[in-house]
C-alpha cells in the first residue's frame, strides 16, 4: 500500500472506549483500520468520552459492550448526544454497536429490579435483564451471508413485529433465545450482540461497513481485492466448534 | 469404623484403582467421594492446627502457592497442599488421600489451597480459611465467570468468610477495594509495587474500564506489608514495610511472578508471626522454581525452550513484556476447550506488534490467533492446528525457542514433550 499517497480520509467515532470493551471490540476498530486501509483509505479514530462534546466529522460508528459498572457513566452522556446520532443514522451513517450498547441503542434496559435505564430508541426493542447468561459460539444467516460470532449477554431482547432483524440464528440463543433473531438493524446502523470480535472472521460486513461510510462521505467506493483466507479458515473451524 | 474412615478406604480403593488403568488418579476418586459424602473434605481438614489457607485470584495461583508451601516448609511446618492444575473439589480431595492417615484425617499441620475464583466461594461456605492470599481480578475466561465485576464480587466472598488475616494486592483496585467489606476482627496486610515499579505493568481497569463507584486510595504502607521495591536482572529487593531486604537472586522470572512473590511473603509472615525465621525466609523464596509453563526453560537438544502459559488479555500482554523482547523463535499454540475459554476475543485485547515474527502458530484456533496477526503486520511462518506437527517443526529451528500457549495446549505439549523427547519427565 503506498503510504505516501494522499487517501482519502475517514472519520471513525469510537463510542466510550474506556467505558465499553469489555470482549475485544476494540479488534472492530482494528479491523475497520486496516481494511479500510488496504482498501485505499485511512482511519482517523475519534474517541468520544463521556461528558465531551461529540467529534465533528464522523462517517462510521463503533460502540461495545460493558461491565454493568461502566454502562452505569455512560448512560446519562447516550441521551445527550442520542439527537446527534439519529440525525447521523438518517444521514445513512453507518454504526455498529455490539452487546450494552445495542441495547442501549433500542428503548430502555429493564434491570432484574425493575428500573428502567432509558435508551436512544433508534431500534424498536426493548430489553429486559434475565437471570440466565446465554453464553456460546453463535451462526447467523444475514444479509452479509452466514456471520459467526460469540455471545455472553444476560439481557433479553425483544423485537418490535416491524423491526428488522440482522440475522436469523442457525446455532446459540440471539436477541433472547426463543425468537431466532440476532441484533436489529435501522438503515446503516446495525446492532448485535456477537462480538469475537465480530469483524475480523467476518469481512464482508466489515467491508460493508466501510462502503457504506466511503458512499456517505465521496459518493464512491472502489473496493481492493483482500486475502482473506485465514478469515474463512479461521471461520470454517469456528463454525464447527462446541457451543 | 465410622462412615468418614470408610469412604476414605474407598476412595484410596478407586485411587489406586484409577492410577493402574493408567489415570493420573485425580478426577475418579475425588468425584466417588463427593457423591459419598459432600462433607468429606470437612471432617479431613477440619483440625488442623494453623488451619486451611486459600490463595485465589486471576493470575499466578499455581506458582504462588508452590512459594508459600515451600517457604512454610523451610520454616518447619508440615504443609498439605492441593496437587497443580486441579484447583476443583473433586482434585482437592484426591490430593487429600494421599496425605492422610487411616482416620482419614490429612496428616498436616496447614493446609494451602489454591482455589479458583468460581469454586473458592463454594469451599469458604463449607470451611472458613483462617487466612486467604487475594492476587488479582483480572478478565479470565469471561465466558466462564460472567463479567470482571462478577470475578470480584466471588473474591469479596472468600474475603469476607475469611477469620483470621487476609493479604489484599495493593496495586489491584478491585482487589484493594475489597478492605472495605471485611469485618474489624481480620487483619488485613497488603502486598504490592514500589512507585517506580507500578509503571511498568499495564492495568487491566484501566484497559477494561472497570469503574468502580468510588475507588479506594491507596493504603499507607505499613511494617506487615510487603512491597516489591526493585527488580536488577533475576534479582529483587523485597521491603517489609519501607525497609529494604538484602537483594535476593530469584529461579522465577517474570515481573508478575515477582510481584506475587511479595504476596506469599506477606501471607507467611503473618501465618508464622512471631515464629518467623526472616534469615530463612528469603533464601527459601530464592529455592522456588516456576511452576510448569511459567517461564522456565527445558532444554530440548541443547537448546533452551521456554513455554509461557497465557490465560488472559493482561497475562499474554505481561508475557509479551516480559519475554518478548528477548530474541527466540516464536510459536503460539490458542485452545478454546473448556479449560481454556471458548470465547476467542481475548485475542484482540492483547497488542503483538512487538514480535516480528510468529515462526509457528497452533492449537485448535491456530487460524483465529493468525487472523489476529494478521492484523498486526505479523510476518507468520506455519500453522498448523496439529500440535504434534507443529512442535515438531518449530524444534528444527536452531537457536532459543518460546511457546505462547493456552492451557489445555500446554498439557498437551507437556505430554508431547515427555513422551517424544528424552528429557524426562517433566516437574509440575
Amino acid at each position: 500500500m503506498k503510504k505516501s499517497q494522499n487517501l482519502k480520509k475517514l472519520h471513525l467515532t469510537h463510542l466510550y472506549p474506556e467505558q465499553m470493551n469489555v470482549y475485544g471490540d476494540w479488534g472492530n476498530v482494528l479491523t475497520l483500520k486496516k481494511r479500510a486501509l488496504w482498501h485505499g483509505y485511512e482511519v482517523e479514530v475519534h474517541a468520544h468520552h463521556p461528558g465531551k462534546k461529540f467529534p465533528e466529522k464522523t462517517d462510521l460508528i463503533i460502540g461495545g459492550g460493558g461491565q454493568d459498572s461502566g454502562q452505569t457513566v455512560i448512560q446519562d452522556d447516550l441521551l445527550l448526544i442520542g439527537p446527534c446520532i439519529k440525525k447521523l443514522a438518517d444521514q445513512k451513517v453507518p454504526m455498529l454497536v455490539i452487546c450494552g450498547l445495542y441495547q442501549l441503542f433500542g428503548h430502555f434496559f429493564e434491570t432484574a429490579s425493575g428500573e428502567r435505564i432509558k435508551g436512544i430508541g433508534l431500534f424498536d426493542i426493548e430489553t429486559y435483564a434475565s437471570d440466565k447468561r446465554l453464553i456460546g459460539n453463535v451462526v447467523t444467516e444475514t444479509p452479509f451471508g452466514e456471520m459467526v460470532g460469540y455471545e455472553n449477554h444476560s439481557g433479553l431482547t425483544i423485537l418490535s413485529d416491524d423491526q428488522r432483524t440482522l440475522g436469523r440464528i442457525t446455532k446459540g440463543a440471539g436477541n433472547n433465545g426463543t425468537d431466532k433473531t440476532e441484533g436489529a438493524i435501522y438503515k446503516y446502523v446495525y446492532g448485535s450482540y456477537l462480538h469475537g470480535s465480530l469483524l475480523p472472521k467476518n469481512p464482508t460486513f466489515a467491508d460493508a461497513l466501510i462502503e457504506a461510510a466511503a458512499m456517505q462521505r465521496y459518493d464512491k467506493f472502489d473496493a481492493q481485492i483482500i486475502d482473506d483466507a485465514f478469515a474463512d479458515k479461521a471461520r470454517a473451524i469456528a463454525i464447527k466448534r462446541p457451543r | 469404623m465410622n462412615r468418614h474412615q470408610a469412604i476414605t478406604r474407598i476412595g484410596k480403593a478407586a485411587r489406586k484403582i484409577s492410577r493402574l488403568r493408567g489415570g493420573s488418579g485425580s478426577a475418579l476418586p475425588g468425584l466417588i467421594i463427593e457423591k459419598l459424602d459432600p462433607n468429606y473434605l470437612v471432617t479431613a481438614l477440619d483440625s488442623l492446627p494453623h488451619g486451611v489457607v486459600v490463595i485465589t485470584g486471576t493470575n499466578g495461583k499455581t506458582t504462588t502457592t508452590k512459594m508459600v508451601v515451600h517457604m512454610l516448609r523451610d520454616q518447619g511446618l508440615k504443609v498439605f497442599t492441593n496437587q497443580t492444575g486441579s484447583n476443583f473439589v473433586r482434585g482437592v480431595i484426591a490430593s487429600s488421600l494421599t496425605q492422610m492417615d487411616s482416620d482419614g484425617i490429612v496428616d498436616a499441620d496447614i493446609a494451602i489451597l489454591e482455589l479458583d475464583e468460581a469454586y473458592a466461594t463454594h469451599f469458604v461456605k463449607k470451611i472458613p480459611p483462617k487466612y486467604c492470599l487475594l492476587l488479582n481480578v483480572m478478565r479470565d475466561q469471561l465466558d466462564r465467570f460472567g463479567e470482571i465485576d462478577h470475578t470480584a464480587k466471588l473474591l469479596e466472598k472468600v474475603a469476607v468468610a475469611t477469620t483470621d488475616g487476609v493479604v489484599l494486592n495493593r496495586d489491584d483496585q478491585l482487589v484493594r477495594a475489597l478492605s472495605e467489606k471485611i469485618s474489624k476482627q481480620t487483619h488485613v496486610r497488603y502486598f504490592g509495587l514500589s512507585e517506580k515499579l507500578r509503571k511498568k505493568f499495564p492495568s487491566d481497569q484501566e484497559m477494561y474500564g472497570t469503574h468502580q463507584p468510588h475507588t479506594v486510595s491507596l493504603p499507607q504502607i505499613r511494617s506487615s506489608d510487603v512491597i516489591l521495591d526493585s527488580i536488577k536482572g533475576s534479582s529483587a529487593i523485597f521491603a517489609f514495610g519501607t525497609k529494604p531486604q538484602p537483594s535476593t537472586k530469584l529461579k522465577l522470572t517474570g515481573l508478575y511472578n515477582m510481584q506475587n512473590a511479595a504476596g506469599a511473603l506477606s501471607l507467611v509472615r503473618m501465618i508464622m508471626d512471631k515464629d518467623l525465621s526472616t534469615e530463612t525466609l528469603l533464601q527459601s523464596l530464592s529455592e522456588v522454581k516456576p511452576a510448569f509453563g511459567r517461564g522456565e526453560a527445558i532444554e530440548i537438544d541443547g537448546q533452551p525452550l521456554e513455554i509461557i502459559l497465557v490465560k488472559n488479555p493482561a497475562g499474554f500482554r505481561l508475557a509479551l513484556s516480559s519475554y518478548g523482547s528477548k530474541p527466540a523463535t516464536t510459536m503460539i499454540a490458542i485452545n478454546d476447550n473448556y479449560a481454556d475459554g471458548r470465547d476467542m476475543s481475548w485475542l484482540w485485547d492483547v497488542d503483538f506488534s512487538m514480535l516480528d515474527k510468529v515462526a509457528v502458530v497452533s492449537g485448535i484456533r491456530a487460524y483465529d490467533m493468525t487472523l489476529r496477526l494478521q492484523y498486526d503486520d505479523i510476518e507468520i511462518g506455519l500453522v498448523s492446528t496439529n500440535l504434534a506437527s507443529a512442535l515438531r517443526s518449530l524444534l528444527q529451528d536452531d537457536g532459543p525457542k518460546r511457546i505462547y500457549c493456552t492451557y489445555t495446549a500446554m498439557m498437551q505439549l507437556r505430554t508431547i514433550l515427555e513422551k517424544s523427547y528424552d528429557i524426562g519427565a517433566i516437574d509440575a
